[in-house]
Formats: C-alpha cells, sequence, structure tokens
C-alpha cells in the first residue's frame, strides 16, 4: 500500500448557521484554510470527495451546488457520498491507493437545524416497519442505552463522567456549541429527556462543515514536519435490525478495530459517539487501552455536525500528531441507528504498519 | 436585519411501497389481528420476520403465528412526541419480545407516566379498530391479563402495499448573497454582483462563483431588459405545478449580466417564442412584491429586434 | 505504483417495469445481485465489500436506505459503502466498487445500483420548489429541453434526428428481455406523431421511469483471470464541473470532453470511433446521443447527428450504440449508469444475447447527471489491459 497521510484539516461548527442549506459559504473559507496550510492551491488536489445528506437539506441533489466552493471550471476529478464524510475519507484513500492521484481534499457539510433532525433520522429505519411509527434517534438511543443498564454494562452515572469530562475538555475546543464541565451529581440531578437519557447525554443539534487533505508519499512530507500517516483505514457495517442485533455492542467496531491489527497504543482517541453511552460501547469493542485520552477536544457531545462529525474525528485525531501530542491516535466515525456502521482510522507519526 | 432570506418548506409525500412475499405476509397478520414471525436457519423465531434469512441469504419462508402477549426488555419514555409517533402525548417507545419469539421488535406502549412501565413488564397488543395492514394497526398496553377481542379481519388476500405518508417540515435559508437579490426585488431592483476574480456578472449572485471558488462582491444593478438564449414549451402536467401548462420556461440573459436567467415568457403566442427574442420584465403591481422572482410576473417581448446569434452563443 | 486489475465477472438485472409491485427495495435489489453472483459463480458470502448506489434519497423516501438493505443484501460483517453523484451514481457506484479492488484492498466486490421509482413520483421529488425561486422547472425533461434546441441551433441538425434515436433504441430494447419498454413498431415517423412535452422533446423521445436494479460483481486479477470471460477494465474516469457557470457551455460540458479524453488515453484508445465497438451511452431523451457523440470524441463538434442520421450508431453499424434500447427504454435513475456500465461488460464478454455485436473486443460505459455536469465512463475489454 502507498503511504498516506492527513495532512490538513479544518472546520467550522455552530448551533444555528444562517447560511445555506449547502453551506458553500462555509466551504469557501474551510477550503482556503486547506490552502493555508498545505500552501497548495486547488490545482494541487487530486480528487474532491465529499459526504452529506438529501434529507438533511431537505432537498434532492443537495451537494450539487456544494462543489462551486470548490470552483469547477476547468472541470475536477469528483465523488460523493450520502454518509459521513468519514467515508469520503475512505474513498479518497482507495483513489490515492490505485495511484491514479497522489493527493484529496474530502470534506463533508450538514444543516441539521433546518429540519427537525431526531425525527428526520427516523427515515434511516426499516421503512416497512419502523418508520412509519416514526421512532425518532434519541429513543432509539435511548432503548441501547438501558439495555446497557439493565444488564450492568455501564450505569447512569457512567454516563455522567463521560459528558462532564467532554464539556469540560470542550471549554477549550472555539468551535464547541455546548462546554461547560459541572459534576457527575449535578449532571445527575438534571432531569430525564427520554428516560435514561438527559439532553446532554446526546450530542447537540448542531450545523457544520470540514475537509480534510490527505496526500501520498512526498506530497505529505512537503506538507508537513509530522504527516498523520493512516497506518490502519477500515470500516464495516452491522444489520439495523435493533432486535436482532445486540445493541450493548458494536460488533463492526470490533471487527474494524481488529481489521487494522488492533488499537494498541494508541494515545488518543477521538471517539464518534452521538451518545454518551456508545463512548462506553466503543471503548469497549474497539479494545483501547484504560489509559488512552478520549476525546480530547470535547467530542461530539460538545458538537456533532451531521454527516461531518465523524471526519471532524479524524481531523482531530490528526492535529494531534501534527503538534507533537501523540505518536499514535485514532479517529473513528459511526453512522447509521445505535453505532450500526463504523470506521476506525489510526494514524502514528511513522508510515509503516499498513500491514496489507 | 438578519443576514439571510429564509422561509418554510414542507416536502411531502404519501409513499406506495410496494412490501413484497415477506413483509407481506407479516402485514397480512397485523390486518388480521395476528402476528406473523419467522423461523430463521438458526432457529430463532423473530417479528418482523427479516426478508432474507441473515445466514444463509434465502428468503424467508418458515412462517410461524406467534402470541400476541409479550415482555418488555427495553423502554424509554418519549417526553416530547414528534409529528407522526404514534401518540401525541408522551408515551412509551419500548423493545417488546413477544411470547415465544428469540427477538424483541420496537413498538409503542400506551401509558401515562414513566412510572407505569418497566423493564420485564408483561404487555398485550392493544389492535386497532379499522386495520389496513400496517405496523400501525396496533400498540402495546399493559397486560391485565384479558384479552381484548380483536376486531374481525378487516380485509381479503394477500396485503401488498402499503401507502406512508412522509412529511418534513424545513426552513429555507437563502445565502447572503442570494439575499442581496432577493431584497432588492422587494424594491423593484435587479441586483447582481461581479466575481473579484474572473470579473463575470452573476444575477443572482453566488457564495461561490463556481469557477474561482470566491463569493461575488461587487454589486451592480442591472435593467430589466434581455435576450431569451434558449428555452423550452412545457405541455406536461406534473405533480406540484404552480403555473398551468403550456408555458414558456425561458433562460434570459439580462443586459450587463454573463449568466442567464430562467423565467417565464408570456404575451407572445408561444409559437412566435424564438432565440434571440428581446424581452423585458413584467412586474407584478408594487403592493404584491415580496422578497422574491416572482414580482416579476413574466417577461414579455420589447418589441426591438432580434439580437444577433453571435452576442449570445457563448451563453448556451 | 500500478492499480491491480480488474474485471467485471458477474453481470445481473432485473425486469424493470414502470412499477414492481411484486417486490420490496430489497427483493428489487436481490433479484439483480442473484443474477450477479449466479453469472460470476459466486456466493454472497464470497464477497468482500458492498458498494451501493442510488439517486436522491426522496424518491424512496428512505435515508441511505443501505442502512436498513444491509442485512437484505448480505452486508453485515462488511464494508458497505453508499455512493450518490446524482443521474451518474450507477457508474459512479461501479467505479468506486472498481477502486476497492484496483487499490489491491479486495479482491472481490459486489456492486449494486437501484430505483424503485413507482414508490414515489420523480418529477415531484425533483422539483420540491425552492422559496424565493420562480417555480419554472418541469422536471428533468423540462430542464434539459433548453439544451437541446441549443444543440439543434449550433449543429444545424434536422429537426426528425431525435427521431431516429428513439426509433432505434425502442427497436434495439426488443431484443433486450430486461427491458422495460417493448413497444413493437416504432418508427420515426411515429415518434414524431407523439405529444410534444418539453417542445422540443417529444413524449416518444424520453425516457420512461421505471423501477430497477443492476449489480455487478468486480474481482482482481487472479480471480478474474480463472473466470470464463471476464471484462478487463481499461479505464475508468470521473469529472465534475458546475451546473451553472457564466458561459458555461451547456451543450458539449467541457466536463465530459476531459473525462473522455483522459479515458481513451487510460485505456489506450487513440481513435475511438475505430476502435470501440459498441458503446452504451447514457440517453435519457434522444437528441443526446448525438451530443454526447461529439462531447466523447467519436464525432468532431456538430457532427454527431450525422452518425446517427447515416444509421452508424444502429446495431449494424459503425458504433453500435445502446443496443440493450438503452436509458430510453429502461430507467430505473439509480441503475441506469451501471446498466451502461454493465451492459458494455456484457457486449466484451459476448454475453449480450439477442443485443450482442459480433465480435465485440472494446466497449465504453458511459453515465452522466446533474445539470449535464457529472461525469462517469469506463471502457472494458475483453483482453487484459496490458498497459
Amino acid at each position: 500500500m502507498r503511504d498516506v497521510a492527513v495532512v490538513g484539516f479544518a472546520q467550522r461548527q455552530m448551533q444555528d448557521y444562517d447560511g445555506s442549506p449547502t453551506c458553500a459559504e462555509l466551504l469557501v473559507p474551510i477550503f482556503g484554510e486547506c490552502y493555508e496550510q498545505t500552501g497548495w492551491t486547488k490545482k494541487d488536489i487530486g480528487f474532491w470527495c465529499s459526504g452529506s445528506s438529501d434529507y438533511l437539506a431537505g432537498r434532492s441533489f443537495s451537494f450539487v451546488s456544494a462543489i462551486d466552493a470548490i470552483g469547477v471550471l476547468p472541470p475536477v476529478n469528483e465523488s460523493h457520498v450520502e454518509m459521513d464524510a468519514a467515508w469520503a475519507l475512505y474513498e479518497a484513500w482507495l483513489k490515492i491507493q490505485t495511484g491514479e492521484v497522489d493527493t484529496a481534499l474530502v470534506f463533508g457539510f450538514g444543516k441539521a437545524s433546518a429540519g427537525v433532525l431526531r425525527r428526520t433520522l427516523s427515515l434511516q429505519l426499516d421503512p416497512y416497519t419502523l418508520t412509519p411509527l416514526w421512532p425518532d434517534t434519541v429513543s432509539i438511543a435511548a432503548l441501547q442505552a438501558r439495555l446497557g443498564i439493565d444488564g450492568g454494562a455501564w450505569d447512569e452515572a457512567a454516563m455522567a463522567e463521560v459528558v462532564n469530562r467532554s464539556l469540560t475538555d470542550a471549554e477549550k475546543n472555539e468551535y464547541a456549541v455546548r462546554a461547560g464541565g459541572s459534576s457527575v451529581k449535578e449532571l445527575l440531578a438534571r432531569p430525564m429527556f427520554a428516560d435514561p437519557l438527559r439532553k446532554h447525554d446526546a450530542a447537540p443539534v448542531t450545523d457544520g462543515a470540514a475537509a480534510i487533505v490527505l496526500a501520498a508519499g512526498d506530497r505529505a512530507r512537503e506538507v508537513r514536519e509530522r504527516p498523520a500517516w493512516i497506518t490502519g483505514l477500515s470500516h464495516f457495517t452491522d444489520g439495523l435490525h435493533l432486535g436482532t442485533r445486540d445493541l450493548t455492542r458494536a460488533e463492526s467496531a470490533s471487527r474494524a478495530a481488529a481489521a487494522v491489527g488492533g488499537l494498541d497504543g494508541v494515545e488518543i482517541a477521538e471517539l464518534h459517539a452521538p451518545f454518551s453511552h456508545q463512548e462506553l460501547i466503543l471503548r469497549h469493542d474497539l479494545g483501547l487501552a484504560d489509559d488512552a485520552r478520549i476525546n480530547p477536544s470535547g467530542g461530539p457531545l460538545a458538537g456533532n455536525p451531521m454527516f461531518t462529525g465523524g471526519a471532524i474525528r479524524i481531523g482531530e485525531a490528526a492535529r494531534r500528531i501534527w503538534d507533537g501530542t501523540a505518536d499514535k491516535v485514532l479517529g473513528h466515525a459511526t453512522s447509521g441507528p445505535a453505532l450500526q456502521q463504523n470506521l476506525v482510522c489510526v494514524m502514528e507519526t511513522v508510515s509503516e504498519g499498513m500491514g496489507i | 436585519m438578519s443576514r439571510t432570506l429564509s422561509a418554510p418548506v414542507t416536502v411531502s409525500f404519501d409513499y406506495t411501497r410496494s412490501v413484497g412475499p415477506v413483509l407481506g405476509r407479516f402485514l397480512t397478520g397485523l390486518r388480521d389481528g395476528q402476528f406473523v414471525g419467522a423461523r430463521l436457519s438458526d432457529g430463532r423465531v423473530v417479528v418482523p420476520p427479516p426478508e432474507f434469512d441473515p445466514v444463509t441469504h434465502r428468503a424467508t419462508a418458515d412462517f410461524v403465528d406467534v402470541a400476541e402477549t409479550g415482555t418488555v426488555t427495553s423502554w424509554t419514555w418519549v417526553s416530547e412526541p414528534v409529528a407522526g409517533q404514534p401518540f401525541d402525548r408522551p408515551f412509551a417507545f419500548a423493545l417488546v419480545t413477544l411470547d415465544g419469539t428469540d427477538a424483541p421488535l420496537l413498538h409503542a406502549v400506551d401509558v401515562a407516566s414513566p412510572d407505569e412501565i418497566s423493564t420485564g413488564l408483561k404487555v398485550r397488543a392493544r389492535w386497532a379498530t379499522e386495520r389496513t395492514g400496517a405496523i400501525t394497526d396496533v400498540v402495546f398496553v399493559p397486560d391485565t391479563g384479558t384479552a381484548a377481542a380483536a376486531a374481525p379481519v378487516a380485509g381479503e388476500g394477500e396485503v401488498t402495499g402499503i401507502v406512508t405518508p412522509v412529511s418534513l417540515d424545513y426552513t429555507y435559508a437563502a445565502s447572503p448573497e442570494e439575499s442581496a437579490f432577493f431584497r432588492g426585488l422587494a424594491e423593484g431592483r435587479l441586483v447582481a454582483q461581479r466575481c473579484p476574480q474572473c470579473r463575470k456578472v452573476y444575477v443572482p449572485p453566488r457564495p461561490a462563483c463556481p469557477v474561482d471558488g470566491v463569493p461575488t462582491v461587487e454589486e451592480i444593478e442591472l435593467s430589466d431588459t434581455g435576450t431569451v438564449t434558449t428555452f423550452c414549451i412545457v405541455n406536461v402536467p406534473f405533480l406540484g405545478q404552480k403555473i398551468t401548462p403550456p408555458y414558456v420556461s425561458a433562460y434570459i440573459l439580462l443586459d450587463g449580466a454573463d449568466i442567464a436567467l430562467q423565467h417565464l415568457i408570456l404575451d407572445i403566442p408561444v409559437e412566435e417564442i424564438r432565440m434571440g427574442l428581446r424581452v423585458k420584465a413584467v412586474w407584478k403591481p408594487r403592493e404584491e412584491w415580496g422578497t422574491t422572482i416572482e414580482n416579476i410576473s413574466h417577461f414579455a417581448p420589447t418589441g426591438d429586434a432580434d439580437a444577433d446569434y453571435d452576442t449570445y452563443k457563448h451563453h448556451l | 505504483m500500478g492499480k491491480t486489475p480488474a474485471a467485471v465477472i458477474g453481470v445481473g438485472q432485473t425486469h424493470h417495469r414502470a412499477k414492481r409491485e411484486d417486490v420490496s427495495m430489497a427483493g428489487l435489489c436481490r433479484e439483480a445481485m442473484d443474477r450477479a453472483l449466479e453469472d460470476a459463480g459466486m456466493t454472497l458470502d464470497e464477497i468482500d465489500a458492498i458498494v451501493v448506489g442510488k439517486a436522491p434519497d426522496l424518491f424512496e423516501g428512505v435515508m441511505m436506505p443501505e442502512l436498513y438493505l444491509a442485512e437484505a443484501l448480505g452486508a453485515v460483517g462488511k464494508p458497505l459503502l453508499r455512493v450518490h453523484t446524482a443521474g451518474s451514481v450507477g457508474g459512479s457506484t461501479a467505479i468506486v466498487a472498481a477502486s476497492l479492488v484496483q487499490s489491491g484492498v479486495h479482491r472481490k466486490v459486489l456492486t449494486v445500483a437501484f430505483e424503485k421509482q413507482s414508490e414515489s413520483n420523480a418529477m415531484w421529488a425533483l422539483s420540491v420548489p425552492v422559496p424565493f425561486v420562480m417555480p419554472v422547472h418541469a422536471g428533468a425533461g423540462g430542464y434539459f429541453a433548453p439544451h437541446v434546441r441549443s444543440y439543434i441551433r449550433r449543429s444545424g441538425a434536422p429537426s426528425h434526428i431525435g427521431a431516429i434515436v428513439a426509433a432505434k433504441d425502442r427497436t434495439n430494447a426488443l431484443k433486450n428481455p430486461y427491458a422495460h419498454l417493448h413497444n413493437e413498431g416504432t418508427t420515426v415517423e411515429s415518434v414524431l406523431a407523439s405529444q410534444m412535452l418539453w417542445d422540443p422533446i417529444r413524449y416518444d423521445e424520453t425516457c420512461p421511469s421505471s423501477d430497477g436494479a443492476c449489480a455487478l460483481v468486480i474481482a482482481a486479477d487472479d480471480v478474474a483471470a480463472a473466470s470464463l470471460n471476464p471484462a478487463w477494465i481499461h479505464g475508468t474516469v470521473m469529472r465534475s464541473e458546475p451546473t451553472t457557470a457564466a458561459e458555461r457551455d451547456q451543450v458539449n460540458p467541457q466536463a465530459g470532453r476531459d473525462a473522455a479524453a483522459a479515458l481513451w488515453k487510460q485505456a489506450g484508445i487513440t481513435s475511438p470511433i475505430d476502435e470501440i465497438d459498441a458503446a452504451e451511452i447514457y440517453v435519457p431523451f434522444s437528441w443526446f446521443e448525438p451530443m454526447w457523440l461529439e462531447n466523447l470524441g467519436f464525432a468532431a463538434e456538430g457532427e454527431g447527428w450525422r452518425l446517427t442520421e447515416a444509421g452508424e450508431t444502429a446495431m449494424t453499424g459503425r458504433l453500435p450504440v445502446n443496443c440493450s434500447g438503452g436509458v430510453l427504454s429502461s430507467n430505473p435513475i439509480g441503475a441506469s449508469g451501471m446498466l451502461r456500465f454493465g451492459e458494455a461488460a456484457l457486449q466484451v464478454r459476448g454475453a449480450a444475447g439477442e443485443h450482442q455485436v459480433d465480435g465485440a473486443r472494446k466497449a465504453l460505459g458511459h453515465a452522466y447527471g446533474g445539470g449535464s455536469q457529472f461525469f462517469a465512463m469506463w471502457v472494458v475489454g475483453a483482453d487484459r489491459p496490458t498497459n
């Protein structure tokens, strides 16, 4: 495999973005930051790939005008996934692996506040036997949370600890839309929203966009002293069926971790857990060491723009390699109800260990 | 004044779903007041039946009638229901494992408060009187030991389809650049902007020049006359159509702009419309104006000589 | 570093119809997948990864349907990707699936693209009103008709060229058992006599709205070499440009021209019209055949219609185009591009049945989407690529 690194990352997160659903106005300055970080222009980018959702925007082909933010005459080599941009990163990484291109810019965007997010996401369920009941995404996560509580896998205090740590860390993140640590006791005293979940157990509805720059070999070395070399990239899916799946587990996350040879030595992990208990599931099923630092950015509980939240985890993790905080990090992304689909991206200071 | 203009949009359609033989069997059961599950290749009995066996991948064929009583294996309290949910007051969603099955299904339980539901609670189906063969034909209630008789079978033959209304409310916002255009229209002005890099004049202005990827900035006011570059005559009626056919949808290159605008051409027999036709905006009465391009009712011929092909051919 | 050679070793499609009321979405996909797997002599368990393609989710009213479909598609425990690039998606999806193999990551990949348009109404889904903007749009036909008019003006093509294409493709479809439309006796005259819908586009010059799916099994070098008749992938290209831009050429878009030039180069083709034996080109409205013939470099600008008029794009012509009946005869939008890619593979595998072009060795699969702005294309060949 070719050595490929994350060498650029820019993001915006906000509560109520007062702009168009395609977020073109947000993407322009984000791309600008990527050019600034790399010293490149758009001509240096070999492949573009984005992730977004028509249903989030409320219209067909919502991604089409987003590419205007690139400036696409002359035309560009470009693709789009109806998934979190973390999977756009996967497609871009493949493209680099084919040898066709050496660089790629991956982006995602979404304006979740345009609709009622937890209701819109009911459309991800089985359209014949579930969606007609409109089970909202918070309710589904709550059913999952209770299964774990009843089964003794975690408790409300452990969930509150995740929240408290996330919101405390979020105080240092300029993009966080929710921040401010408290105490487990104070958090547990707050009212239930979707018993056993309190509002702070769920990621806030967040608008935003983000971009990540990938480069192979010397193209990466020319940009950064410490490129975040991707030494493992893998994703798997579970079935959606909420009854036949063990909701207290994230089997596809375990499988992805195994496929990259395990996550031993990961010092910092940015986990895309939109609900507090899901972080507990992921830590366990990814096999992270007890001393691995989780979500120093504040993570999704501080801000989780749909279709970008996963990619932001990868970007946040990569930054810790660039700035010398860590030598081995994990960016994780999830998609679908109750952690159905999971992606892991392991990045290191050295480019060996892909092992394929 | 907010930076951008916004307006509500409802995206609404009643989807007609053909369900195929496996889901058809399940939904037919619901219509008839009977849960139908499937025995999978690993021996488990599952409701609703998966269409294909998760292990052998073959179409599910071994159907089993299942009890209408079961046990809550997980639950949550919906304190703020959203539109379309089984109740418009607080209620519980639960995973319910029907007696004799090996996996739960998700459904609503009708209880008045979270104190009335718990893991392990025995529940029973409460069938709707009018049933069509849909998951909404039933909800669950705490099992008091007495079965309320299901209403008689509601139909004949197999259920082959369902209708699922999907209606979503959104707030649509225009970009700041487009907002400037729409606000200009409210004053009877056609506001364009120039790209700072390629110098092309865009109407409406753009959050990103599609060539250079930067916002258009320098404001230019255009006249309301222009040239028809190309057009089509719409003869076909369709769902959601706002304008009665036949009508002419045309690209109009306003004088001074570098990109054409789409609008209607009226006040001329459709067969006389042609490329190069010179047209002028016909505005609605001022009191009807809003922040919309619909302030211009349509464009009508100016009566001037047609524009030379060379003046607009690079806009096709 | 070079690509791992890859080939299509299985092609499957559904019987496309206006309404496939006998199946669910999962059933529709599996009908195509099971045929592709049988063709490849493989089981679902042997597949390493699954790539799903589909056009807008509003068509079926399911957000990211691949999530709920994962189990039925046999994707559980596997990597699952979902591509959406507007009308070109069927082609783009096949290209993403190919890149999973060409990158050396996987050896056996299954890709499926579908649309069950009868669940809603495509005209509605594509014309949801935008506030503040004039609701002059009238679906895809209303969008493309003005550009067809521009082509006619620019090229000086006689007005019956579109009808020649429609009559040809509908007649070709009679040889394709999977085609949605089997309209016997379609002639240039009958097309010209059909209702004018979006002037200058007539009813018989438009694609139908179909339920349907297409699936491909794409395999790496060693697996493919062991297969009976692999369709080797000689080149894949995607290019995008904006929907609207000042002075953008909407008739002969640069993205299509650039994509074709890159494709011919990748595939080592110097004279496309002489070296391509069969082409499956995305022609949802008849006039797009001559337009794309020029865009792809099969004819000089303004000359594409001459090939059509001379019968050169008929099955017996110099460049048979859309022997399957094309998009004009079957249009499950999300799958339409993959059908073009799959039909191209069938041609070079000698497996196209009644609509087989004798001795086809190299074929083009082409798709486009959005406002003629997203292009995806590939060349497949009977021989393993040497480059």
